[in-house]
């Protein structure tokens, strides 16, 4: 079984993920072609970069300004969120094994109080889901599944580090549940990790370059 | 589920035709995060009840017409209709406030195209509309009254300025000025004040007797066609009498519809106007940046003033630094509002609110409850304001809110407080 979810499943899934963005972005791309003349009319990279910039960094809008908690916790949910998997010790040594990849690392202490704030802002989110009107409102049962599939792999990963329950299906169903989220992206909300880029750049071209606004 | 008094099919047409990628993009990524409320001057209002947030109001609007591929009956379609034009004027604030950069705004326009369609615009604009397809202005006025209108006003004028004209379809004019025809029709005093200060800076302009009105409340009332054609009567009679650019008076809309929206209405390459187009702010502040108009020091307002950023001029228009150089210019004790320039709040009768009818006024002036208190944060006594809708506005806020302020367009002050030249004055053509 480990075999298998670390083998062929792991490739579909990585597979998913690549080819799904590049569909999504390229076919989005297309459609804007053809029916969004005032995309590409007023695209403009100064006005993208820093419409993407100052909403990048914390802080950067007035937006963010005015919501002080939420910045730090969306930024902290984030950051673990991109950065853990990828930094972290074991998936390296695992890649190392498979195919003979490696970058840096962040140590293993590290790794869990990132693990740990990550968990920690996924349920503030859940909360703020449930106690503000204003979010609970717009809020579907889907929102929840998303908060699911984007913690599930890091609640799974510190129970396997820990060697909680049993480790073997803990490992198991932590891979799997990785292998979930990078196949959910192309398909769901998710794929605001890519598509954030392109919508920025459009709103602050159209404000920006069009129009002479900030849009931060 | 068919309903007879809705065009199921039009309308799913319609809806596929604006469906590109920008919407595909939008719907599909926008997180829920609530992050758009606290922009919402309707949202603030209202005490923070959440069904006036953005999101929500575009979920329940086009997110709902896309949902059920159009097929709604009319009950839907009025309730919707509700929400489009009775709690968004369209200002765009959320755009700015949206992790993502997701332009509401522009998803609630094209939701107000679906309930056009089927007759669901607000009475008020349905009959500038009217007006607009009968004698090409939204009041309805006809060619011989506009100038007469004119003509009394260059008489009035010609006490102060001896030899000053409204010149009518001038040809090769250097600029073609249009109007507000709220002007002609309530405030005549607008084209003698603007008159004025083009004679002093020795404009070479024009009226057009077709196509003065640059307004466009179509486009808020979401008929496609109407917007289309009031924009086009206006780039027709510039080009026309063949001028280097159009004037626009001092209003929000109208200047966003013809310098921006227009030519994507029209199919005008690259998105721009076919003659340039320039709002009276900027134009205004380059007669004074260039001395062509100067200030008279001893005339500039001593009292508090503040600038009500409109949204179509700052926001949407990038107005906002030439407007503070303009009243810098003319005032001594200028008062920021905050939040101001691109973040400033609409001022509540936006997006068609202004003309919408007596159904909708205590509505607009609830809504307006932000600006006042935003306006009475400043301890200013004058308001200047670049746009007639907010104009109305923040006058009708005035009263209900007990305010205080005078509103004032800047053309008002500038032609009070421009230094005539001894050349123009009455007693020197005398002698």
């Amino acid at each position: 079984m480990y075999d298998l979810v670390t083998g062929p499943f792991a490739w579909v899934a990585f597979g998913t993920f690549v080819i799904g963005m590049i569909v999504k972005l390229v076919s989005l791309i297309i459609l804007a072609r053809k029916k969004d003349k005032v995309v590409f009319d007023h695209l403009d990279l100064g006005w993208s970069i820093r419409s993407i910039f100052y909403w990048l960094i914390p802080f950067g809008s007035r937006g963010m300004r005015q919501k002080p908690v939420f910045t730090i916790i969306s930024f902290a949910f984030h950051v673990c969120l991109l950065t853990t998997p990828i930094f972290l010790l074991s998936h390296n040594i695992l890649w190392d094994e498979k195919w003979h990849i490696t970058w840096w690392t962040v140590s293993e202490r590290t790794a869990d109080y990132m693990t740990l704030i990550l968990i920690g802002s996924a349920i503030f989110l859940v909360i703020r889901r449930i106690v503000s009107p204003e979010v609970r409102i717009v809020t579907t049962a889907y929102d929840y599944i998303l908060i699911a599939i984007a913690t599930a792999p890091f609640i799974t990963g510190y129970l396997a580090y820990h060697q909680w329950f049993d480790y073997k299906t803990i490992l198991i169903i932590h891979i799997i549940s990785g292998e979930v989220m990078l196949i959910a992206i192309p398909f769901t909300k998710l794929s605001h990790m890519v598509i954030f880029f392109l919508s920025r750049s459009h709103i602050g071209s159209e404000f920006g370059q069009r129009r002479g606004s900030k849009t931060w | 589920m068919d309903d007879v008094d809705v065009d199921t099919e039009f309308i799913k047409e319609t809806l596929k035709a604006l469906k590109g990628a920008r919407f595909k993009a939008w719907l599909q990524i926008c997180a829920h995060c609530g992050l758009c409320a606290d922009s919402c001057l309707f949202y603030l209002a209202h005490d923070k009840d959440p069904k006036y947030m953005p999101s929500y109001k575009v979920a329940k609007t086009l997110g709902k017409l896309y949902k059920r591929k159009g097929k709604v009956d009319r009950g839907t379609l009025e309730e919707m209709a509700e929400i489009l034009y009775g709690n968004c004027t369209l200002c765009r604030r959320c755009a700015m406030y949206c992790p993502f950069g997701i332009d509401i705004a522009i998803m609630m326009s094209a939701a107000r195209i679906i309930c056009c369609s089927q007759g669901l615009a607000p009475d008020g604009l349905k009959a500038t509309i009217e007006n607009v397809i009968k004698t090409g202005n939204q009041m309805g006025m006809s060619t011989e009254d506009f100038i007469e209108t004119c003509e009394w006003m260059a008489e009035e004028t010609e006490e102060d300025l001896p030899g000053l004209q409204i010149p009518i379809d001038k040809d090769g004019a250097e600029m073609m000025y249009t109007v507000n025809a709220r002007e002609p029709q309530f405030y005549p005093q607008d084209i003698a004040e603007a008159a004025m200060i083009f004679h002093v800076a020795g404009e070479d302009w024009t009226l057009p007797s077709v196509g003065w009105d640059c307004t466009n409340l179509a486009m808020f009332a979401g008929d496609t066609k109407t917007m289309a054609k009031q924009v086009k009567l206006v780039y027709d009679a510039a080009e026309r009498l063949g001028v280097k650019k159009i004037g626009i008076t001092e209003c929000g809309h109208a200047y966003r519809a013809c310098r921006f929206e227009g030519p994507y209405w029209l199919g005008f390459p690259g998105g721009e106007p076919p003659v340039p187009v320039v709002h009276s702010v900027e134009l205004f502040a380059r007669y004074v940046r260039e001395g062509r108009i100067k200030i008279d020091p001893a005339k500039r307002v001593t009292e508090p003033v503040t600038y009500q950023d409109p949204c179509n001029i700052s926001r949407s228009g990038g107005l906002a630094e030439e407007a503070r150089y303009l009243v810098n210019a003319l005032c001594t004790d200028f008062r920021e509002m905050e939040p101001n320039r691109e973040h400033n709040h609409c001022c509540g009768g936006g997006g068609g609110y202004m003309p919408m009818g007596p159904r909708f006024k205590k509505r607009r002036l609830e809504s307006g409850r932000i600006k006042a208190e935003q306006i009475r944060e400043t301890g200013a006594k004058i308001v200047i304001v670049p746009c007639h809708n907010c104009f109305d506005q923040i006058r009708d806020l005035d009263k209900e809110y007990d305010l205080g302020v005078k509103v004032v367009h800047f053309k008002t002050l500038i032609s009070q407080m421009m230094i005539i030249p001894d050349d123009m004055k009455p007693n020197q053509q005398a002698s």
